[in-house]
């Protein structure tokens, strides 16, 4: 009972932190059909921005997290504007190329300057310790991660269902030149969704760095894991990447719990498994 | 639409078939040219020219699906390791060690591995291939990982002395022998893949590449068709991986890797997709780059191979062959 | 004589939206049939029903009396059903006479041949050739279908149907994107297709109708609302109706 507790809770925190970083790549995907494999150095890069925030300056944690996302931004925008923008509508090889490409430096150039070492991010006193639930203790921090991605969802809800910038994007993703036809600008819509989906990757970067450390190779290692996210949950839908992050992060921690030594053999299988049954996502649109 | 060339006679170029054997003669002359300058100029190298040699052969292998077929893969690693782990469990634990023999079950343990991929890449399309692909390398590395009883897990499967080769040609100190054996299986297989791409199923797969639809409207099934040609790149991947095992008588689970994949895929996109001819000038300056910079600092060779990829996107889509390919075609045209 | 293709009451609907209302029609051997409607009238929807690209609610489709509902696109054609293309979708970096080789090697059943060229059988370069000159394509043999006219590129698509020996042939608006003034060609390629074979056009080019079609099947809002003689199909009343009413209604014709 005690496992099946801490798993449920690993597996819960797990899986909104996946949610909170893949869920601007999935609304990307969706959006620029842009296949990018670079997703998970932005939430690497907020990471390590929020760790030099707080461990080297001493700077609060509310700071680091809100300076993680904001200098994540302002690298990712020159990218979007330079070279994202030439392989939108690009055949999928050649945006698998130019985004691990975007990848691989990131990784090199974070590992000069941060050096190949794990970058921890010091939680403040109130993310620290256990929590009483009334029948059981979670770590804070579990718990903060938890209704980070219950936040992020509504959040996004709110966005996408009920403000004027939430109806132009949902009319580019269905048709975007209808709606450059009926006067949104989609670059501007583009270029605006970027930056949204960079920065939440940031801010799961930085909340998620307790589960998912934040060390150079961090883009490689949880490339698919983010891609999957989207690939499963169908791209550009936010219940079907809601979905399959609980999914996947139930999948990934029983595994941990219960056959460590596997590996994540198992995760993959499911991968696989999940994948050929829903070959468009679980909420995906038939083309 | 006027038909200017009103001549009664049709250009009818039957030559043709002959030119394409005179190219294929002179592509291996170059290349053999280019393995006994190698081995006097580097003698000393021997070894990473013949990691070169296999690396070459799997990145072949990779131009067949995704450069002929338009197949997106970043888990072709799966067939290269499958077939270095076939030949070195077999020698290790088997005590087939004979080199050739060795290099045979190489390529069918690739062809193997190139079916299972093939079955299970070819279930998507777009992201999900994608996924699938990474998906199934990661899947092989850690089966190989968890059955280390076999293949030495982590540690890598060492144990491996392969025989003389015929019994005739002992493997030397140098790297001689098996830089000798690489070039000659390089050659009969690049002369075979020359000979596989012109054939009627090579254009089907080109024809699949550039548009699915018009060739199951030919009535040929689009799904079949690109599983055999899997198959076909594993046996390639495969001899690769098996002479890996011979030459350097140890299989690293780095074999099996997504970073071996993406890089195989790094080395093809600079050399030019699709011509065989890129895929061998992109392994060379991927390996000689590398050997030259990683010794000083291997992230510096990441954010190389990074900045690498980017410029190829932007200025060279075709890659080095394929522009070095459309630069001469113009001159000569300008000339006439 | 039997029919060598018909279509037994196929119905389609998309949510509760009927879009091929009970389409019952056949051909025989040799004859030439457009099939005309206004945008809307359900032409796409019926072509992919008759291809296997879409499943139809209810209805069959046979071929020489042969029940084909079941079979998938592939097989379709390999039963002798081919189709052409609205678009033309060809092989961007081949040439016209690999196309058309490559159409005659899957037809063989040799498309799947790793090792030898076509180059070097002389049955398939002859007949290759000969397919090429009836089309007047032969000159162009072996320059990159991307360098060629776009009018010949529709050549091609014809030339590629020719070489799969059909018994029963789907041509999708042959004549899209050809400027008018070059339909003549589109034509006379069309006369050259073989006596026996049974031709279903579906085109918008009223003159190449009236000239190429002795029968035209008119489908509007999912029925066949005519079938008869060209002579006869603008005077019918409901006929007229179904165009002019949607001229009448609609911005774009």
């Amino acid at each position: 009972m005690q496992t099946f507790f801490s798993i449920g809770v690993d597996a819960l925190a797990y899986g909104m932190i996946l949610f909170v970083i893949s869920i601007g790549l999935s609304v990307t995907m969706g959006l620029m059909r842009v296949v990018n494999l670079a997703h998970g150095a932005f939430a690497m890069i907020g990471g390590y921005i929020a760790s030099y925030a707080a461990r080297d300056l001493g700077l609060a944690y509310g700071v680091a997290v809100i300076l993680a996302v904001a200098g994540t931004i302002i690298i990712a925008v020159p990218l979007e504007r330079f070279l994202y923008r030439r392989i939108y509508g690009a055949p999928e090889l050649t945006q698998v190329l130019m985004t691990i490409g975007i990848t691989f430096c990131v990784i090199g150039i974070a590992n000069y300057v941060f050096g190949p070492t794990l970058k921890t991010i010091p939680l403040p006193s109130e993310l620290q310790g256990p929590v009483d639930i009334g029948f059981r203790t979670i770590a804070a921090h579990k718990l903060f991660a938890i209704s980070c991605g219950i936040g992020v969802a509504f959040a996004l809800w709110y966005l996408i269902e009920r403000t004027s910038f939430g109806v132009k994007l949902r009319a580019s993703v269905d048709n975007t030149a209808m709606a450059a036809a009926l006067g949104v600008r989609t670059k501007i819509v583009y270029a605006a969704s970027f930056a949204l989906a960079v920065g939440l990757a940031a801010f799961g970067g930085v909340i998620g760095a307790e589960l998912l450390p934040v060390e150079p190779y961090y883009a490689l290692r949880y490339m698919v894991t983010f891609l999957v996210v989207v690939s499963v949950g169908g791209a550009g839908s936010i219940p079907g990447a809601l979905i399959a992050c609980l999914l996947l992060g139930a999948i990934d921690t029983t595994g941990r719990y219960l056959v460590p030594e596997y590996g994540e053999f198992f995760f993959y299988l499911a991968v696989i498994a999940i994948v050929w049954v829903f070959p468009r996502g679980l909420m995906g649109r038939a083309k | 639409m006027t038909i200017s060339n009103t001549s009664a006679t049709p250009i009818r170029p039957l030559a043709g078939v002959g030119n394409n054997w005179l190219r294929d003669l002179a592509g291996i002359a170059i290349i053999l040219a280019a393995a006994v300058a190698g081995y006097f100029l580097f003698p000393n190298n021997l070894a990473l020219l013949t990691r070169m040699i296999a690396i070459m052969l799997f990145v072949l292998s990779l131009d067949l699906v995704t450069g002929y077929c338009g197949v997106a893969t970043l888990g072709h690693a799966a067939l290269f390791g499958s077939g270095a782990y076939a030949a070195g469990i077999a020698a290790a634990h088997f005590g087939i060690t004979e080199p050739l023999t060795m290099v045979a079950i190489g390529a069918l343990g690739g062809a193997i591995a190139g079916l299972v991929s093939g079955v299970v890449i070819l279930r998507g399309h777009g992201l999900a291939q994608l996924v699938l692909s990474i998906a199934i390398i990661h899947l092989f590395h850690e089966a190989a990982n968890k059955a280390s009883a076999y293949t030495g897990g982590s540690d890598g499967l060492a144990g491996i002395s392969p025989e003389p080769i015929l019994g005739l040609f002992a493997f030397d100190l140098w790297g001689r022998t098996a830089y000798v054996f690489g070039i000659i299986l390089l050659v009969v297989i690049f002369f075979l893949l020359r000979i596989l791409v012109r054939s009627p199923f090579g254009m089907l797969c080109r024809g699949i590449r550039q548009d699915p639809v018009r060739v199951s409207a030919m009535g040929a099934s689009v799904k079949s068709t690109l599983l055999k040609m899997y198959v076909i790149s594993g046996l390639v991947a495969g001899v690769g991986g098996g002479f890996n095992a011979v030459s350097t008588q140890v299989v690293g689970l780095d074999s099996l890797s997504f970073t071996n994949s993406a890089e195989a895929l790094v080395m093809l996109v600079l050399g030019g997709t699709g011509t065989l001819y890129g895929a061998l000038i992109g392994t060379i300056v991927f390996i000689g780059v590398e050997d030259l910079v990683s010794a000083a600092n291997p992230f510096h060779w990441l954010t190389i191979v990074g900045a690498l990829l980017i410029a190829v996107v932007l200025f060279a889509p075709k890659g080095l062959y394929g522009t070095a390919a459309a630069i001469i075609e113009r001159y000569r045209k300008d000339g006439r | 004589m039997t029919a060598v293709f018909q279509v037994d009451h196929l119905k389609k609907s998309f949510g509760g939206l009927d879009v091929t209302r009970d389409v019952s029609l056949s051909l025989k051997k040799g004859d030439r049939v457009a099939l005309i409607g206004p945008n809307g009238a359900g032409k796409t929807t019926f072509v992919n029903l008759v291809t296997g690209h879409l499943r139809p609610n209810s209805g069959r489709v046979l071929m020489g009396g042969e029940d084909i509902s079941a079979f998938n696109p592939m097989r379709r054609v390999r039963a002798g059903l081919v189709r052409s293309f609205q678009v033309t979708r060809l092989f961007a970096d081949m040439t016209p006479e690999q196309h058309v080789a490559l159409a005659i090697l899957q037809r063989e059943g040799k498309s799947g041949r790793i090792a030898g060229s076509f180059r070097a059988m002389p049955e398939v370069m002859h007949e290759t050739y000969a397919i090429l000159e009836t089309l007047n394509l032969a000159t162009l043999a072996t320059a990159p279908v991307s360098e060629i006219a776009y009018g010949q590129q529709r050549l091609l698509e014809i030339a590629l149907a020719m070489a799969l020996r059909p018994q029963v042939l789907l041509l999708d608006e042959p004549a899209a994107g050809v400027p008018h003034s070059d339909t003549f060609l589109i034509e006379s390629a069309l006369a050259q297709l073989p006596n026996d074979l049974a031709v279903l056009m579906i085109e918008h080019d009223m003159d190449l109708v009236f000239r190429f079609a002795k029968r035209v099947i008119v489908l509007a809002a999912g029925e066949i609302i005519f079938d008869g003689s060209p002579r006869e199909v603008t005077k019918d009343a409901r006929v007229r109706e179904a165009y002019l009413g949607s001229y009448a209604g609609a911005v774009n014709s």
